[in-house]
């Protein structure tokens, strides 16, 4: 095998799932889409002894929009990004989903993974954030949400236990004088957010009530952009709100976008998600 | 019977459904019985000395066949084929499997061969080598100051040649200078990228001695030559197979590690072996390409008449020099630092120079995109300064008149018409129309650039007599072919060229088709397979056609001679009455005495009724040594959009105008346009391999390395202006390395063009936001 060899479990219930990350513990990984744990089994930097495969879980799948929008953690991206009810429901999710990979990655990649996963750069994190969705997770001891913004603690962590999985997304429903945008930088090989920046304002009488804008790609884990959201609210357009995002911000640099660059660029791209949602929000 | 032409029409590969349909026969694909794989344990470290390697464990891990490392494999140098004459090259010593000491990232240590590869890597892991690491230098300029850490004990300042190459007067050139300028221009390394990683597999027959090597391979009969050098085993013995090739980009020419190790451990176990390098293997293993830093002055009166060029570059090696290595930044890049224009005077000095990276060899264009570039940006940077438009300044300087026409270079550029390209390139690619589009941009805020770039290359390599004394490489660049005609009227041509991409398959059976008057489907090609082709130089730098191509053409005269006879005999004709047309022979003046190609050769097969001096059978071949180089020429011109406040470079349209003499399948030239402008255009935004200062591959996966993808490269407009080359009988040239030649500058200039109102004059390749930014905010 390429990969380094390792037991394999396909569980068809999440009651079965959850038994078994009790019984491996620490040596088992979760196989969702598993395009961000296969190419790192692959390259052998990751190597566990064990892999639960969570595709088999039926209850895991699919959208339900009754008030919120209810997404089972094994919807693949490409089921959100085509999903008709999805669009007019919460159009800012399949318009990230839409910037996420490749259609190949789109077919197998889930929402559930991807945020269980935390990767830095990964895309859902920001608008999750900015929705201020809820994560609902099942281990042992029942079931619990936790919320977007205490979901993500650091690079590839998360407040999920070791012992519990992701069963659903909990996302908002935007009505009228509600508007949301992800707009991204994209790394030019991976594809992944340099930058990304999702947007989300409530209009009440031509003035905003709500504004929450959430940054990915740019340091270790997303997160909200308090300092706009709160010049936003104070009456601030979005270029004067965001003139100063990047200040203050835990950022990550590499060879194609160092720290300088990836701060000014939360800058740029934090106005122009802003710009699209206040429109969208105005329209 | 044809009667038209096929030369010039755009039909289909005949390769294609195969290949598309996932039927080709790639090495990957060889399985043979009691196959055993092979995974080389490679050095993490770009400098050190290896203290010891305990491979116990490996060799005890199941399923492991054997473990080898420098103690039990013979010291088989992996060779550099070329010392360039009279400069004192010095070229490092370097064995296909390290023992002492290693120099760059990649280079390998041991190999275990195992039943599968999992097996093979598992137990590698178990390999533990102990390491005492070395300081590390990984830039070329910095590598030659007094004091770097040296690469090799015996080579002083890493410089393993200083290459120089001088013509006219240039102190006077830039004495009566009104304007010089001067650039630094860093030409970033590249990772060639095709898309089938190299594979070895190798079966020694215990029985016959004969081993097999089936390989990924530009050449293969060099690749034989030169391992029945260095190995000691016959020619005769030694088949090289290089069935489909997905893509080389030059860099699947050279004789690598991997392939004289899979021959030794194959002799050694005497079972079949097999080595697949993965993506990350080919990153770290397999040569790569350009990497110049340059200093260039370029000396201008102040109507814009180039009077000289002053250029020393900085050409990074890598920690070996690969086969062709020294030839690429040398022989294939000041020589054209003529370009398209008139130059009175050159001083070029370049310096080989070895570092503690993976060796550089040629790459797509090799040396002659480093010449493209360095002269088309200087040309623009002298544009802007003269305040002279950068169409214009290129017209006041072409070459004109009389071809041949010998530049002071010493090449001797067979046929073209520079002004005439430009002029159609305009006119067509609508350069006014675009210039005023900038302008009302520019008045809305926008940074729209328009860039062209004017480029010359030498194809059909080359000249035997030249690639002996003046390049120094150690074989001719002659191409053979052998038309064997079958008494059922099929025919078989074998081609010392070899196609791993090119479409050979259709368009030498196109020119053969005309040349011998038998339908298309009639004519099959083989190649690849010194079991089966008789010789064969191979291809790279564009030269299959104007060389291979041409070789086909002599061996079909010859074929139709031998007809004329056999014809004039069956016919009771004197053979100088036969004439030859569209697959038949008859008697001048009366054409129904007739017989067709195809009698001909069964009566040549079954002499039944046959001349009494002729011998049977109708086969012909020819080596044929072509007498100059071909120097194909163009006009590139990019579009593009910037982005001002993220430094994003949006290309917006890209047009072409090739003078690749004449074309022989305006399809198959097309797709070498775009492919190559493809390339060309990744070097100019998004692909740059980076190494650290530990000498460690930043850019190790195509995570990190920027091939453009469809969504990254703009519509590409190609049009052809032939001017035929008099160097061969079609009047061909040569396309393979045009797209990627041309287009780097071409977008290059484009993005200072759209920066200008800026006051930006250069920014280093590749012009990604991030560097593009910084230019914008000065830093």
């Amino acid at each position: 095998m390429i990969p380094s060899s390792f037991e394999y479990h396909a569980p068809t219930s999440v009651a079965e799932a959850l038994s078994l990350l009790q019984q491996y513990g620490d040596e088992a990984k979760i196989l969702a889409g598993g395009h961000s744990l296969l190419p790192a089994m692959k390259l052998r930097l990751a190597a566990p002894g064990v892999l639960i495969d969570i595709n088999k879980i039926a209850e895991l799948r699919g959208v339900v929009i009754n008030g919120n929008v209810n997404i089972g953690s094994m919807t693949t991206w490409a089921t959100l990004e085509h999903h008709d009810g999805l669009r007019s429901a919460c159009g800012v999710l399949p318009e990230a989903v839409a910037m996420i990979g490749d259609i190949q990655v789109r077919n197998r990649g889930t929402i559930g993974g991807s945020l269980a996963h935390a990767d830095p750069a990964a895309d859902t994190p920001a608008v999750v954030l900015a929705l201020d969705g809820q994560i609902r997770a099942q281990g042992p001891g029942g079931e619990r949400t936790i919320a977007a913004g205490d979901f993500f603690t650091d690079m590839l962590s998360t407040a999920l236990e070791p012992t519990e999985l992701i069963t659903a997304v909990i996302l908002p429903t935007l009505g009228k004088g509600e508007g949301a945008a992800y707009v991204k930088f994209p790394h030019p090989a991976s594809g992944y957010a340099i930058v990304g920046v999702a947007a989300y304002v409530k209009m009440d009488g031509g003035s905003v009530s709500t504004c929450r804008v959430a940054v990915t790609g740019a340091g270790p884990k997303a997160v909200r952009l308090t300092d706009v959201e709160q010049a936003v609210l104070g009456g601030a357009d979005a270029a004067a709100a965001t003139a100063n995002a990047g200040a203050g911000l835990d950022i990550l640099g590499d060879i194609h976008a160092g720290e300088e660059y990836r701060r000014a660029m939360v800058a740029v791209y934090a106005k122009r998600a802003l710009q699209k949602a206040m429109e969208r929000a105005s329209g | 019977m044809t009667t038209e032409t096929m030369f010039g029409r755009a039909i289909k590969r005949r390769e294609d459904p195969r290949l598309i349909t996932g039927r080709g026969n790639y090495v990957d694909d060889v399985k043979l019985p009691g196959m055993q794989r092979v995974f080389f344990v490679r050095s993490p470290h770009a400098h050190a000395r290896i203290v010891s390697i305990d491979t116990a464990a490996a060799e005890a891990h199941p399923g492991v066949m054997k473990v080898f490392t420098a103690k039990n494999l013979p010291a088989t140098p992996v060779p550099c084929g070329v010392t360039i004459p009279n400069i004192g090259q010095k070229t490092p010593g370097y064995t296909m499997i390290a023992s002492d000491r290693v120099r760059y990232v990649g280079q390998i240590v041991a190999a275990v061969v195992a039943s599968d590869l999992g097996t093979a890597r598992d137990a590698a892991e178990k390999i533990n080598v102990e390491y005492e690491t070395l300081p590390v230098v990984v830039d070329a300029e910095k590598a030659t100051e007094d004091g770097a850490p040296l690469v090799h004990d015996e080579i002083a300042n890493n410089t393993s040649f200083v290459w120089r190459l001088d013509g006219g007067d240039i102190d006077a050139a830039f004495g009566e200078a009104d304007v010089v300028v001067k650039q630094r221009l860093v030409n970033q390394r590249l990772i060639p990228n095709a898309i089938e990683p190299r594979a070895v597999v190798g079966r020694f027959d215990r029985v016959t001695g004969e081993m097999t090597l089936w390989d990924t391979n530009q050449n293969p009969h060099i690749i034989r030559l030169l391992i029945s050098l260095l190995t000691g085993l016959p020619e005769s013995k030694l088949r090289v197979i290089a069935p489909d090739v997905g893509g080389g980009f030059g860099s699947k020419i050279f004789l690598y590690a991997e392939q004289l190790l899979v021959t030794a451990i194959a002799q050694d176990l005497q079972v079949p072996i097999k080595w697949a390098e993965s993506r990350s293997e080919n990153y770290l293993s397999t040569a790569h390409g350009r990497d110049h830093i340059t200093y260039a002055e370029m000396a201008f009166k102040k109507d814009g008449k180039l009077l000289g060029l002053k250029v020393k570059t900085y050409a990074n090696m890598g920690a070996y020099l690969s086969t062709f290595a020294p030839l690429i930044p040398t022989n294939l890049y000041g020589t054209l630092l003529s370009g398209v224009y008139d130059l009175p005077a050159l001083s070029c000095e370049v310096h080989g120079v070895l570092t503690n990276t993976v060796p550089v060899d040629a790459y797509r264009g090799a040396g002659r995109p480093e010449a493209s570039y360095l002269l088309e940006r200087l040309m623009d940077l002298a544009a802007t300064e003269l305040g002279i438009d950068p169409a214009e300044i290129r017209r006041r300087n072409f070459i004109k008149g009389e071809f041949p026409h010998r530049v002071i270079t010493g090449m001797n550029y067979d046929s073209g018409d520079y002004e005439g390209n430009l002029n159609k390139a305009l006119q067509q690619f609508d350069y006014t129309g675009w210039r005023a589009k900038q302008a009302e941009a520019r008045a809305r805020g926008k940074y729209i650039g328009i860039g062209l770039g004017c480029y010359i290359e030498a194809c059909g390599i080359a000249p035997s007599k030249i690639v002996g004394t003046v390049w120094g490489g150690g074989v001719g660049l002659w191409e053979s072919s052998t038309i064997r005609f079958h008494p059922t009227g099929k025919v078989t041509i074998y081609t010392g060229a070899h196609s791993h991409g090119q479409g050979h398959e259709t368009t030498f059976s196109q020119l053969a088709a005309d040349a011998l008057g038998v339908p298309f489907e009639n004519i099959e090609i083989v190649h690849g397979d010194t079991g089966q082709v008789q010789f064969g130089m191979g291809t790279y730098g564009s030269r299959s056609l104007a060389v291979g191509g041409t070789s086909i053409v002599k061996s079909a005269e010859k074929l139709i001679e031998k007809g004329k006879k056999i014809a004039a005999h069956l016919l009771e004709a004197n053979p100088a009455d036969i004439e030859f047309k569209s697959g038949n022979f008859s008697v001048k003046g009366s054409p129904d005495r007739s017989k067709s190609i195809g009698e001909v050769a069964l009566a040549a097969y079954v002499p039944h009724n046959y001349p009494d001096d002729l011998e049977p059978g109708f086969e012909a071949q020819t080596f044929h040594d072509p007498s100059n180089f071909t120097f194909p020429a163009g006009t590139y011109m990019a579009v593009v959009e910037v982005d001002p406040e993220t430094g994003k470079v949006t290309p917006l349209a890209f047009y072409c105008m090739d003078d690749c003499g004449n074309v022989l399948n305006p399809l198959i030239a097309e797709g070498q346009v775009h492919g190559g402008v493809a390339q060309g255009i990744g070097q100019a935004l998004y692909e740059y391999a980076v190494y650290d200062e530990n000498g460690q591959l930043v850019t190790g996966t195509m995570m990190d390395y920027a091939v453009p993808k469809a969504s990254q490269v703009p519509p590409v407009t190609t049009g052809f202006a032939p001017v035929p080359s008099p160097s061969n009988p079609m009047g061909v040239k040569g396309i393979g390395e045009a797209g990627t030649i041309g287009s780097t500058p071409a977008i290059a200039n484009a993005v200072m063009d759209a920066l200008s109102p800026m006051g930006i004059r250069h920014i280093d390749l590749p012009l990604t936001p991030q560097n593009v930014w910084k230019a914008i905010q000065g830093k």
